[in-house]
């Protein structure tokens, strides 16, 4: 078991399962870190933008990775409407209510994507989905390869943006003392929109990088919701950069303790060592103390 | 489909609200009044594509017979059916049953999953409520002594024995090429089921199992569980789970390069499916399975497989099986001459019903089990899925080992 | 006395109430449906003394749920163990499954978000011991012999089941109802409002939550036991799988947190509300949720507080008092 010839590629595996759930916890660790609210409803947008990328393909021709261009503003702009129109309002600013209403969002967005396309698993079969990348001993899989630079850089330009844009800064002003913000004239409202239109964006980028070596149906983006919220936690609420570390690292904690223990108990690594990091350094790897 | 203002029967028959106020016992029916059947299928939540299909099947046999004059012996009365959603929970199924028993089912067909199955045949079981089961294969559905169940198709404990005989009559006739094995399962009640009974006997019949893999359904990724094939080599990879995951799989060792001497699959998800053979064939090229599949050499079959394919759906062992389900249970009223739960059940337990679509014979119940329900080898070949065992069904010769 | 026995005339009038339904219906459509929303409102309750009065909400009451369930079948199935004491010890095992995951996670100082997403995880991590370990059968389950007989907690007739079912609802409703007016009940308040003053008064607010975890993990572990008496079959995604951890925070949300009818008024309305919309959208696969989900959105914007909450601002507007500091502490 622990050969270089299986533990090398394992490890590699790791680091790009990694790579887009770091992508998906990227979204939500923005969503957390600005508004306060653990966004239930994130798996239901990630599989609503699946089948977005995967009908870009079927009815418009679009290879995924040139439909991402068009998903993120879409996107972008849905998770923005979402957040104005309908959770900020309803919630009226409960922490709790906020819950269930992307609770309700989250079944609504599932069951509406059954009603309208049925519950068949939907696979694309790209020409390049089946190519792969000899790294040593490891034959690596060229979608997921792309994936994992693919979310280096989107990283790299969330960080960018958050950092030195006017948006970035108006945004992380209102994460950390929203009323003074506020009196600094910095409409609130809109900067939650914006969150929640990033976040939803980054789901949309996400699909767009599983959809070629992943399948699509009602339920799909469910299964990375938990291992996203556990991103969430173990890289600090609100860190770009400990979404994306912690990523590849609850990836590669995945993959070895598979590896280990078998797919089924293997799971148990990554919730072990999110319980341990909770308990041991609450905050998170780059986040602020709880 | 919903109509406004909800039919006044619609609101009596289908909630808690409307049951209460018709508490009344069934009353007993005029000759050609309509015989209410329930159709329980999860076509919401996991496992909602199962069910829809399940549906489908149940729906084709329910029209056909209606059709062709409804139920001779109670006067040409037709089948109406109370489709209810299991939601993919047990606590979903019950409900549905209590609702179908207070509307005054006749009997009731379905549930799909297993542990839907339990909870609804249970449950009607306190009604002497007729229940047949369309797929659920634990094999605790039959051992409870539940006197209303009663299972069409085969439980895994026959399920296995088979795949086990098939498998080394293959390996014979090929030279016995094959000694070792891998098992992939998913980790609820049928794989974890299935490869308990495989690693316990697969010994016994000279292979060795060189590893157990069970994962979780859904599974992101089968990368690493490809590498664990890849390093110990196995000749034989036998898969034991749902599409979504099967598909993965298959996909992912069709892109690392494995190529053991036979993928064997027992109950695998996708490996006789239509489906994936239209969109995969390259992946599911030689992939053997050994599961529920219609009779090839039936006329009926074939024409059912072409409605089906008409109507742009793939032709999947959850409809015909259901389809046969309710076909066995017309036969059981016409023979009953009555829609009374009790001749009902009697008439399903000395039941030798011929007419349905599945390679079984003519139906026998023994504790609810039917005897000669058993599964069927398939293999893919040519973009097709062709029937290697049994013999008498058997529409092509098995390719093992894989070539090349 | 007179005040304590007028603060349980309430909830001894809704008792009644639902006590003489099997008495006006034999509907055991009806008696099902009650059974099973009851069931729920007995988790919520649970959910609701740590997350409603001690402003802990957790995410993963599944961890109690599902202990209560397994402990009960697998003491029955494997070991023999008549069905009431397997019962009993299963709430056991569940107030001391709480209390260890309370010592961990209060010990470390876990709150708001941090905490509900510890107990997830703690919830997953059982939910994965269970798929995997022999003894609760792993991946085929576990299942209760079918024995109708009250020794073995089983009945033929719906409606025992019932009985139990409310007894164990009214339990609830009495003890939410007694930590309301004790000292633990005001300490456990003052840590929801304000943990850091609360500690400075000289509150011991760990042990405070702790308790109140074990006691809430109790009353959620005797749904589970109930569970697997009622529906006889459980595996691990069931016994702790996320849907009863959600299922555990809906009601009382949606019903009015921190209030003693809150879980039961929100277990009714949500599941009536499941009744309703499957009725209005017939049978297209999907639709009945998509309007339960809209519906639900649509109830938490026009009810921030729980339908108790509504109840609350209607009965002031009816008696046409001042709203203000007083009435906002008036519960239903």
């Amino acid at each position: 078991m622990l050969s270089p010839a299986i533990l090398i590629p394992a490890i590699l595996n790791g680091l790009m399962s990694g790579a887009v759930y770091a992508l998906v916890a990227l979204g939500l660790t923005l969503i957390y870190g600005v508004l306060h609210i653990i966004n239930f409803a994130h798996g239901a947008l990630l599989t609503a933008a699946m089948f977005a990328a995967f009908f870009a393909n079927r009815w418009l021709g679009l290879d995924p990775y040139v439909a991402a261009f068009l998903l993120t503003p879409l996107f972008f702009a849905l998770g923005y409407a979402l957040q104005r129109f309908v959770i900020g309002p309803a919630a009226h600013g409960e922490d709790r209510n906020i819950l269930l209403v992307t609770l309700g969002l989250a079944v609504v967005i599932e069951n509406a994507l059954l009603y309208v396309f049925r519950a068949d698993t939907r696979i694309l079969d790209l020409p390049y989905g089946f190519d792969t990348i000899q790294v040593g001993p490891a034959f690596i899989a060229l979608p997921r390869a792309i994936a994992f630079v693919a979310v280096i850089a989107v990283a790299l330009a969330l960080w960018l943006i958050m950092r030195f844009s006017d948006t970035g800064k108006a945004i992380r002003a209102v994460a950390r003392e929203k009323l003074g913000a506020e009196l600094a004239g910095i409409d609130v409202a809109h900067v939650y929109a914006m969150t929640f239109g990033l976040g939803t964006a980054c789901l949309a980028v996400a699909a767009c990088l599983l959809i070629p070596s992943y399948y699509v149906n009602p339920s799909a983006g469910n299964a990375f919701v938990l291992i996203a919220f556990t991103i969430v936690v173990l890289g600090g609420m609100g860190s770009v950069a400990g979404a994306l570390i912690g990523g590849l690292f609850v990836g590669v904690v995945e993959s070895l303790s598979g590896l280990w223990l078998g797919e089924s108990l293997g799971q148990i690594g990554i919730f072990l060592i999110f319980i341990l990091a909770l308990l041991l350094r609450p905050s998170g790897l780059f986040g602020e103390r709880a | 489909m919903s109509r406004f203002p909800i039919s006044r029967r619609r609101f009596l028959h289908t909630t808690a609200l409307g049951a209460a106020a018709m508490s009344a016992p069934a009353v007993l029916r005029a000759q050609g009044a309509p015989v209410k059947v329930g159709i329980l299928h999860p076509v919401s939540g996991a496992l909602s594509y199962s069910g829809q299909q399940g549906r489908i099947g149940a729906q084709l046999a329910i029209d056909e017979i209606n059709g062709a004059g409804g139920i001779k012996a109670l006067g040409g009365a037709k089948i109406e059916p109370m489709l209810g959603d299991a939601q993919s929970t047990p606590e979903g199924g019950n409900a549905e049953v209590e609702k179908m028993n207070a509307a005054g089912v006749a009997a009731i067909v379905g549930g799909y999953a297993s542990a839907i199955c339990l909870a609804a045949s249970q449950t009607a079981a306190r009604y002497d409520l007729p229940y047949v089961v369309d797929v659920g294969v634990v094999d605790s559905i039959v051992t409870r002594g539940l006197k209303n169940t009663f299972r069409f198709g085969p439980g895994f404990g026959v399920i296995a024995k088979t795949a086990l005989e098939n498998l080394v009559t293959i390996n014979d006739q090929a030279g016995k090429p094959a000694k070792t094995a891998m098992i992939v399962h998913e980790d609820s009640a049928f794989g974890a089921g299935l490869a308990k009974l495989l690693n316990a006997q697969l010994p016994d019949k000279g292979f060795q199992v060189l590893e157990t893999i069970s994962h979780p359904t859904p599974t992101r990724d089968f990368n690493n569980v490809a590498l664990k094939i890849k390093a110990q080599s196995p000749d034989l990879v036998i898969p034991a789970n749902y599409y979504n995951e099967y598909v993965l799989l298959a996909r992912t060792l069709l892109q690392q390069k494995i190529r053991p001497k036979g993928i064997y699959s027992v109950l695998g998800g996708a490996a006789s499916s239509y489906k994936f053979v239209k969109e995969f064939p390259e992946a599911a090229q030689f992939i053997m399975d050994c599961n529920h599949w219609f009779d090839p050499k039936n006329p009926k079959a074939l024409e059912l497989k072409k409605k089906v394919e008409a109507k742009g759906e793939f032709y999947t062992y959850e409809v015909y099986m259901n389809y046969s389900g309710v076909l066995l249970l017309a036969d059981a009223l016409e023979r009953a001459g009555s829609a009374d739960r009790a001749r009902i059940i009697a008439a399903l337990e000395s039941s030798t019903f011929a007419g349905h679509v599945m390679p079984y014979g003519p139906t026998k119940f023994v504790n609810g089990q039917n005897q000669g329900a058993a599964p069927v080898n398939t293999q893919v070949l040519d973009k097709d899925i062709q029937v290697i065992l049994p013999a008498k069904f058997a529409s092509a010769k098995a390719v093992f080992p894989i070539p090349g | 006395m007179k005040a304590q026995a007028k603060s349980l005339l309430p909830i001894l009038v809704a008792l009644a109430l639902l006590a003489a339904v099997p008495l006006v219906t034999t509907s055991n459509v009806v008696l099902n449906f009650l059974v099973f929303a009851l069931l729920i409102a007995l988790v919520g309750q649970g959910w609701n003394l740590l997350g409603g009065y001690g402003g802990q909400h957790s995410f993963g009451h599944a961890a109690f749920f599902g202990t209560g369930a397994y402990v009960t079948a697998i003491l029955q199935v494997r070991y023999g163990v008549n069905a009431w004491p397997a019962f009993a010890l299963g709430i056991f095992a569940g107030a001391a499954v709480g209390a260890v995951i309370g010592a961990l996670a209060f010990r470390s100082g876990l709150r708001g978000s941090y905490f509900a997403l510890v107990t997830l995880a703690f919830a997953e991590v059982l939910r994965i011991v269970a798929s995997v370990a022999p003894i609760t059968g792993a991946g085929v389950g576990t299942l209760v012999k079918l024995d109708l007989r009250w020794q073995a907690l089983q009945f033929q007739s719906r409606v025992p089941f019932y009985l139990i079912i409310l007894a164990l609802v009214a339990v609830s409703l009495v003890l939410v109802r007694v930590v309301e007016r004790t000292r633990f009940g005001a300490w456990l308040v003052a840590v929801r409002e304000n943990e850091d003053a609360a500690r400075a008064l000289g509150v011991d607010t760990t042990l405070v939550k702790i308790g109140a975890m074990m006691l809430s993990a109790a009353i959620t572990a005797a749904g589970g036991c109930f569970y697997a008496q009622y529906y006889l079959f459980i595996d691990a995604g069931i016994a702790y799988g996320p849907w009863i951890s959600i299922e555990a925070l809906l009601a009382p949300i949606v019903g009015g947190v921190g209030t003693v009818f809150g879980p039961l008024l929100g277990a009714l309305v949500v599941k009536s509300l499941g009744e309703a919309t499957k009725l209005l959208a017939g049978d297209a696969p999907g639709l009945d949720l998509v309007i339960y989900g809209s519906v639900l959105v649509l109830v938490v914007a026009f009810a921030p507080r729980g339908i108790a909450g509504l109840l609350a601002d209607l009965r002031r507007w009816g008696r046409r008092a001042p709203a203000g500091a007083l009435a906002e502490a008036d519960h239903a």
